[in-house]
């Protein structure tokens, strides 16, 4: 057990070691110019630097990436229980869960910002709670309609009443299919927090701090601030994951 | 609770489904009668309508000619009256939920308070033998295990008819024999009439006070044979090797296959 998981975290680990050193040996021994590729310990070195930069940059998109997702799952679970309850609603907000889910956020982001001022964050959140409304909508709708055959003559023999359907077999059915939309929506919430602000507003997210620094011409910074994106995308997928299991633990998964 | 003698009486009954190709026959003119605390098997190849005869009876499916009554009234009626527990092949328990709060189930879903449920629901654990699992969650339970908590199920508001489809199909023929021993102590103690569709013929005997016998195509009874064994209530696993048990499985089988009833068969009633 415990040598398996040293053996499970040890590969990938090594793997990045590898890459990390044939990179920062590629740079040197092709002398590569930084606009091109920075090695990885100039990259280190500006990360020492801008570190409180680095860090309240992530907290900023974070929030945003955070608020975003939050206000588009409860939009999503909410629009999805109705979807459930009534054909017509569903006829209604299926093809517009689909619409959404395929309207670029770089045409978007824009067009809030002139809506909502530069000065505020709100054109970003409302971004990833459009990123996130579609992925939501439609894994927790399949999941409120997979109710078992068993379980529906269950409580048809029982004379369930629909309310009591719905609270004892339908949700509580349906979590680990939401669970598994917020996965999804997680990692997609960060990047759409980051690539939002590459469209001006507000300079304080990690987006703004890429742009800024690439054509300042500090392409080692520009990556350090890669580098916290990265992190802040890790710990959004990891933490919506452990939920994920700790759910679908509880429900025999 | 006073219970009418008969606790099913179905009369000409027939189940049409229409389907794309036409329409198909499931069950046609089935009468039945299965008094109160009788113990009734449905016996017969796959299509023969058991399972749908016993759906019927539960108010899942409704039939589409001759009439069908539960407890002297309309199937619906016995339905939301909660006048049967029922439990299927699948065990079908609420894999967020406890053992306790599966058992539980029927009697939350008709408003009977927590303190009452949970006192019903140990009794019930005890019954089959779980009483140290009520807090564990069903993906814990082997089959067997999960198959006793949905029996404790049908149970819980002490129903005065038990419908069983194939309960013990997906068992092995171990844990099977042991089920079948504790269903015949446990209906013998609730004094249910149990309608319990199988397709093994030991099975049916061991349990039944009546085996009903079916075939396919429309699905309809070829027969049924009154068991001539020692009431439900005392039969144990040396039933198993008696040559009563294995003259009234000859006599089942007989049926089944349509060959002519021999002379040593008893109680064998052919339709």
């Amino acid at each position: 057990m415990r040598a398996a998981q040293v053996r499970r975290w040890l590969a990938p680990a090594l793997v990045g070691v590898v890459a990390l050193a044939l990179w920062q040996a590629l740079v040197v021994a092709a002398d590569l110019k930084p606009y091109l590729l920075p090695s990885p310990t100039a990259i280190a070195e500006q990360l020492g630097q801008v570190r409180p930069l680095v860090w309240s940059a992530t907290l900023a998109t974070g929030a945003n990436a955070l608020v975003g997702l939050l206000v588009g799952a409860a939009t999503a679970i909410l629009a999805a229980l109705l979807a459930a309850r009534s054909r017509s609603v569903d006829l209604l907000l299926s093809p517009t869960a689909a619409a959404v889910s395929v309207m670029p956020i770089v045409a978007l982001a824009p067009a809030l910002n002139t809506m909502f001022g530069t000065t505020s964050s709100t054109p970003r959140r409302l971004v990833v709670a459009v990123v996130v409304f579609a992925p939501v909508f439609v894994t927790t709708l399949r999941g409120l309609r997979q109710v078992q055959p068993v379980h529906r003559d269950l409580l048809r023999a029982y004379a369930a009443t629909p309310r009591q359907a719905a609270r004892t077999v339908t949700l509580p059915g349906a979590v680990p299919y939401v669970f598994s939309g917020l996965r999804v929506a997680s990692a997609t919430a960060v990047v759409a927090a980051v690539v939002a602000e590459y469209f001006g507003g507000l300079q304080n997210g990690l987006g703004s701090r890429i742009t800024a620094a690439a054509s300042n011409s500090a392409y080692a910074r520009a990556w350090a601030f890669v580098l916290g994106a990265i992190l802040l995308g890790l710990t959004f997928y990891v933490v919506t994951l452990a939920l994920e299991r700790a759910v679908t633990r509880r429900h025999g998964g | 609770m006073s219970t009418p003698a008969t606790a099913i009486d179905a009369r000409g009954v027939g189940k049409v489904f229409a389907s794309r190709t036409g329409t198909v026959t499931a069950l046609e003119d089935v009468d039945l009668t299965v008094a109160a605390g009788e113990f009734v098997s449905l016996i017969g190849p796959s299509g023969c309508g058991k399972s749908t005869l016993l759906r019927l009876v539960a108010d899942l499916d409704e039939p589409t000619s001759g009439e069908l009554l539960v407890f002297g009234k309309a199937p619906r009626a016995a339905r939301e009256a909660g006048d049967y527990g029922i439990a299927f092949q699948q065990a079908g328990l609420l894999p967020w939920r406890t053992v306790q709060a599966n058992v539980e189930l029927p009697l939350e879903l008709h408003g009977v308070g927590r303190r009452a449920r949970a006192l019903r629901a140990a009794d019930l654990l005890a019954l089959v033998g779980l009483a140290e699992f009520a807090d564990a969650f069903p993906h814990q339970l082997s089959g067997g295990m999960q198959q006793r908590v949905a029996i404790a199920r049908a149970l819980a508001e002490q129903p005065s008819l038990l419908l069983m489809d194939e309960p013990f199909g997906a068992l092995d023929e171990m844990t099977r024999e042991r089920m079948q021993t504790e269903l015949v102590r446990i209906s013998a103690s609730s004094g249910a009439a149990v309608l319990f569709v199988t397709h093994s013929i030991p099975e049916a005997v061991f349990l039944s006070d009546r085996v009903v016998v079916m075939s396919p195509r429309p699905g309809r009874i070829s027969g049924i044979v009154d068991v001539d064994l020692p009431g439900t209530a005392d039969r144990s696993d040396g039933l198993r090797e008696d040559a009563a048990f294995f003259a009234a499985v000859t006599a089942v089988r007989e049926v089944l296959h349509g060959a002519p009833a021999p002379v040593a068969a008893r109680g064998v009633d052919v339709r």
